[in-house]
């Protein structure tokens, strides 16, 4: 089956005061239905801005070059008019602040409705029940008193809630969610990435999981894409890339993030600190911070190249990594 | 440690409402209790991680224990000496003792003043007899046991990135030499890789100045890693406490038992594997809290006995905590391991 979304050579650039910087470089992916595809990078890799350029969200100082297929149709060619056809309607994208997206001089109702009288010209009062029952699908209790609230009125998870059920009312091919668990406690973000499972078995809507949080990503992800410095430096299936990392970025991440049921004296955690993508290392932008680092990798960029079944690196080291105290 | 713990600190029938504007202009004020019925001890040189979710009270714990706020009852017994009772002035002495750490590193740094004149600062204030040379020279020691450069000195917190000005936050609970730390979500505002690095300078520190450390966390795998005992808040009361391995693999609290499945493994084939324990809906508002255990409209195992009175905290065998009147039952019905 041919892929829902493919992006081809997607760059977004800044205009500073008197310089540029590539806050994303050349990125290509696709995303299958039903699939749910991780987005993983620190501060700076570029992981929101290459979606919320896609989404035609971008800072007014920003460019953005390359392709994205929906279809056969190219959101980064299309005018705003033209784009606003498809927002909400076929892609859709949540964040991390519920509150900061929701209109907090409207009620539940008149807002969720809003999507539908748009997309699907449904009267308001026929999308205000299909509203309705979608706040019920997404684990609202009183579905219909809670309709009449304004945002204030509803906890960070309710609102988040909220969010996904905005998103959802057209039924999208495409979810992007950006950090949609971040600000919400444990019990609550267990909540909604059960609910994300649920909602894209039965919509068969394709999620992109854009996170920082690897144990987010092993929870629901089927793939990942884990960038750096604006680049993707690997992809593939989310168990090869926990279970046999090809790239020492992806490594150090791992060793980065304390594991519940490990209690290590000491995490292994990558030195130095993420790039400022105004002054990026020459060669592989990683290579200050990496262990396996050698002439090469200073001077010349690895191109992202397969590196076994289904799976692609950017890195020019082979062969096995032996990192800190672990093997 | 063979000798017996010696108990730093010991928080006696704590207690700390707000009072907030009610709902209408005229209305009268409602109470919200933050903390109440807090009894525990922290031992000296241990870790003792505080989780809970957000509004737990856990971050209100801390600043009652530093007296950054006052309890409206009991005592907070630093070495037998109560902190609730002491003059403003000998609690002035005191704080070179008990620092803090805060969780967003940029917002807690004055913008206007140079890294050493922020480090320098607790020593002006708490140790004025210190002349300039040597608040210097300690100022250049403390930058260099948290790995910041000497001639980061005069440069201001702007220029930092977010790791690095947590790292001049350290440096400045850490220029009095203080006894206890109370690192408030510390690395919370972090990057993955860079909150490993903060998390592994602090056992450092911890092990090279003999601190004592009150880590607060709503990242049960973050508190998990750094504590000795683990303080679990709920709605403002304790429901359990013991240590990590105890917390995490034979938790005794359902409520303890239910985060624990919430939280997040990286580890595909483990996540997908287990089942996580649908603990219902949110923390409720500790405005009118519900009679007997606050935890009960979340709980599944819940029985009328839970409304009508409110569990006691309960010491355990090798001195761990819980506050559950079904506990053992709990755990005869569902032991461990079947459902972790």
């Amino acid at each position: 089956m041919a892929p829902v979304l493919t992006v081809k050579d997607l760059s977004v650039r800044f205009a500073l005061h008197e310089s540029e910087v590539t806050a994303v470089n050349n990125l290509n992916f696709t995303l299958e239905a039903g699939e749910t595809m991780a987005v993983v990078g620190e501060s700076g890799s570029g992981k929101s801005q290459a979606f919320l350029a896609l989404m035609g969200l971008m800072a007014k100082n920003g460019t953005v070059t390359g392709q994205a297929l929906l279809g056969d149709v190219d959101l980064l060619a299309l005018s705003k008019t033209e784009l606003n056809q498809y927002r909400g309607r076929d892609v859709a994208m949540i964040f991390q602040d519920p509150m900061t997206s929701l209109n907090p001089a409207l009620r539940l109702k008149q807002q969720l409705a809003e999507v539908l009288v748009l997309h699907k010209g449904q009267d308001q009062k026929q999308a205000e029940a299909s509203a309705i029952a979608m706040l019920e699908r997404v684990g609202i209790p009183e579905p219909a008193k809670r309709a009449n609230a304004y945002p204030h009125q509803l906890s960070g998870g309710m609102r988040q809630r909220v969010m996904i059920a905005m998103a959802l009312l057209c039924q999208p091919k495409i979810l992007i969610a950006d950090e949609p668990t971040t600000a919400l406690d444990v019990t609550v973000q267990a909540q909604m990435l059960d609910l994300f499972k649920t909602l894209t078995d039965d919509f068969g809507t394709s999620l992109v999981l854009i996170t920082h949080d690897l144990g987010v990503v092993a929870g629901v992800a089927d793939r990942m894409m884990v960038m750096y410095g604006g680049r993707a430096v690997e992809k593939g299936s989310v168990d090869d890339l926990f279970y046999d990392p090809r790239h020492p970025y992806t490594l150090g991440l791992l060793h980065s993030t304390p594991h519940i049921a490990k209690r290590a004296e000491r995490l292994d955690p990558i030195q130095g600190m993420p790039p400022s993508l105004e002054h990026l290392p020459q060669g592989c932008a990683f290579n200050p911070r990496c262990a396996f680092a050698f002439d090469r990798c200073m001077v010349e960029r690895p191109a992202l190249t397969a590196a076994g079944e289904g799976r692609e690196k950017a890195c020019f080291h082979e062969g096995p990594m032996r990192y800190g105290k672990v093997a | 440690m063979n000798q017996t713990p010696v108990n730093l600190l010991e928080i006696r029938n704590l207690k700390k409402t707000f009072s907030i504007g009610g709902e209408g202009l005229f209305s009268r004020p409602l109470t919200l209790t933050a903390l109440e019925d807090i009894n525990f001890t922290i031992r000296k040189d241990e870790t003792l991680g505080i989780v809970g979710e957000s509004g737990s009270g856990k971050s209100t714990l801390g600043r009652c224990i530093l007296q950054l706020l006052s309890p409206d009852q009991g005592q907070v017994l630093w070495l037998g000496q109560d902190l609730t009772k002491l003059p403003a002035e000998e609690m002035r002495k005191r704080r070179q003792d008990l620092q803090i750490i805060f969780q967003d590193p940029l917002a807690s740094l004055n913008p206007r003043m140079t890294v050493g004149e922020i480090i320098a600062d607790p020593l002006r204030t708490l140790r004025p007899e210190l002349s300039k040379e040597q608040r210097r020279e300690r100022v250049l020691k403390t930058m260099a046991a948290v790995g910041l450069l000497p001639e980061m000195i005069n440069r201001y917190p702007h220029e930092f990135s977010g790791g690095q000005a947590q790292r001049i936050g350290i440096a400045r609970a850490l220029v009095t030499e203080p006894k206890l730390i109370v690192c408030d979500e510390p690395v919370s505002a972090l990057d993955v890789s860079i909150q490993a690095q903060i998390l592994n300078l602090l056992a450092e520190l911890k092990d090279a100045f003999g601190l004592t450390l009150i880590f607060i966390s709503h990242n049960l795998s973050v508190v998990r890693h750094v504590s000795d005992r683990i303080l679990v808040l709920y709605l403002g009361r304790i429901v359990e406490l013991a240590t990590g391995d105890e917390i995490y693999m034979d938790p005794k609290h359902p409520y303890t038992r239910a985060l624990l499945t919430a939280v997040p493994i990286p580890d595909p084939r483990l996540a997908r594997q287990r089942t996580i324990d649908g603990l219902k809906g949110e923390i409720p508002s500790p405005i009118n809290p519900t009679s007997g255990c606050t935890f009960r409209t979340r709980c599944r195992f819940a029985q009328p006995q839970c409304a009508e009175t409110r569990p006691v905290l309960e010491t355990l065998d090798g001195g761990r905590l819980v506050a559950c009147h079904r506990w053992r039952e709990i755990e005869a019905a569902e032991p461990i391991g079947a459902s972790a």
